[in-house]
């Protein structure tokens, strides 16, 4: 195996959900506690509602949703 | 595993061609079967004729030569037990899927909100909160079937996806099957909750107990993973199945610690609320969103296996919840010997 890795991370943002992280080792919570990654992507919350932080849990299901289209925002 | 006891004339016959006992008759086994089932689902003789010949594709059994997988009497059976099978979950689920297609919304979004907006009693509720030791055992049982095989199901899709949709369904399987980790082998991870509550963790070793309605979820699951041409079914179920996860495995993890089983136990069920909130979106966003993007013919198709999936999940939490509500076990009295029926 070389060392050599690419020094690259991906986040990508889900609607109403976690950031989703690619090749991160490592995630530093607000308190600067790091917590290692062991799975080849992770969930982070970004709603702040998780049980377990920093990974997303799905809580942020629980919460009311950003309308995300104009036929969903008036079914009520 | 050894072969399961027959539950009926089906597969009765069935078994006994498996076994060498006798030549098998297809035109024998079609009028057995002419006559429709009032309810598939909960058919015990149609579900695990199904269930044994779909096993034939996974580790198979230790008295069954390998040969027979794909024996053309084997699967003339198997699809005619499919076909009825097939209809019936489109019919269920009919009316769901052309609403949740005539919606705005991206795909990832809508699969989501059919999760969401499923009502249907929970069995994750209840381990959390009312469930008796013996119960939680049953729930274990049940979960058994799928679980030892967890995630094979969806790696038949694999080399019939392409590009992105392809690269996703690989990296959500190589968490499920652990990430190098035998420990972390999430089929693994559940055998060991199995050992830690007390129960046999060999594959199939509670197979005589479990109901129709429970090899009926593993089935459609088969269903979709074996065929070619229900592949965006497979990977719309997939995606419900992780969407509908995260919660659950919370409240089962905390219902096993309430009722006092030793703490490894509740691992498995920690790692899938962290895992499923991974995998949700991969499989929503990476997977089924892609698949669309690549092929819009494929929604129906995504919506379907999603909303069968769900559907086959509420008949089971259906099932097991009236038992138990009743004062009876959730799963089946002691089987009769095969000589009894034949096989
Ligand atoms: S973003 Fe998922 S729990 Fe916060
Ligand atoms: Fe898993
Ligand atoms: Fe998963």
């Amino acid at each position: 195996m070389t060392s050599e890795r690419p020094a690259v991370v991906h986040v990508t943002c889900c609607p109403d959900g976690p950031f989703l992280v690619r090749g991160a080792d490592v995630i530093r919570d607000e308190d600067g506690v790091d917590h290692a990654t062991h799975r080849p992507v992770v969930a982070v919350c970004r709603c702040g509602k998780s049980t377990r932080k920093p990974w997303c849990d799905g809580m942020h299901k629980l919460l009311p949703r950003t309308p995300p289209t104009p036929r969903a925002a008036t079914g009520e | 595993m050894r072969a399961p006891l027959p539950r009926g004339p089906v597969s009765a016959q069935v078994l006994s061609w498996l076994k060498g006992r006798v030549a098998p008759d297809v035109p024998h086994v079609r009028r057995l079967l002419q006559e429709p089932s009032a309810d598939i689902i909960c058919d015990e003789d149609r579900q695990l004729t199904l269930w044994t010949l779909y096993e034939l594709h996974y580790t198979g059994f230790d008295d069954i030569g390998a040969g027979w997988e794909w024996s053309p009497e084997c699967l003339a059976v198997r699809r005619v037990l499919e076909t009825e099978f097939e209809h019936h979950m489109r019919a269920s689920t009919r009316d769901t899927v052309r609403a949740v297609c005539a919606r705005a919304g991206g795909v990832a979004e809508r699969l989501f909100a059919l999760v969401l907006e499923d009502d249907s009693p929970s069995l994750g509720r209840y381990i959390q909160r009312q469930a008796d030791r013996s119960e939680a055992v049953e729930f274990l049982i049940h979960r058994s079937i799928y679980n030892l095989k967890e995630a094979d199901a969806h790696t038949w899709a694999i080399p019939r996806l392409t590009g992105a949709a392809k690269v996703a369904l690989v990296e959500l399987q190589y968490d499920e099957y652990g990430t190098g980790n035998l420990d972390r082998l999430h089929s693994q991870m559940f055998a060991d909750t199995l050992r830690a509550c007390g129960l046999d963790s060999s594959v199939g070793a509670y197979i005589d107990e479990v109901p129709a309605v429970t090899l009926s979820l593993n089935n459609g699951l088969t269903m979709f993973g074996l065929h070619r041409r229900l592949t965006a079914a497979a990977m719309g179920h997939l995606a419900a199945f992780e969407a509908s996860s995260s919660q659950p495995s919370r409240q089962v993890a905390r219902g096993l610690r309430r009722l006092g089983f030793p703490e490894p136990a509740a691992a498995y069920f920690d790692e899938h609320v962290e895992a499923d909130a991974v995998h949700e979106q991969v499989a929503t966003r990476n997977i089924c969103e892609v698949l669309v993007t690549q092929d819009p013919r494929r929604s129906e198709d995504v919506f379907f296996g999603a909303a069968a999936g769900i559907y086959l999940d509420a008949r089971v939490a259906g099932y097991v919840l009236n038992a138990w509500a009743t004062g009876r076990s959730a799963l089946l009295p002691e089987l009769p010997a095969p000589d009894v029926l034949g096989a």
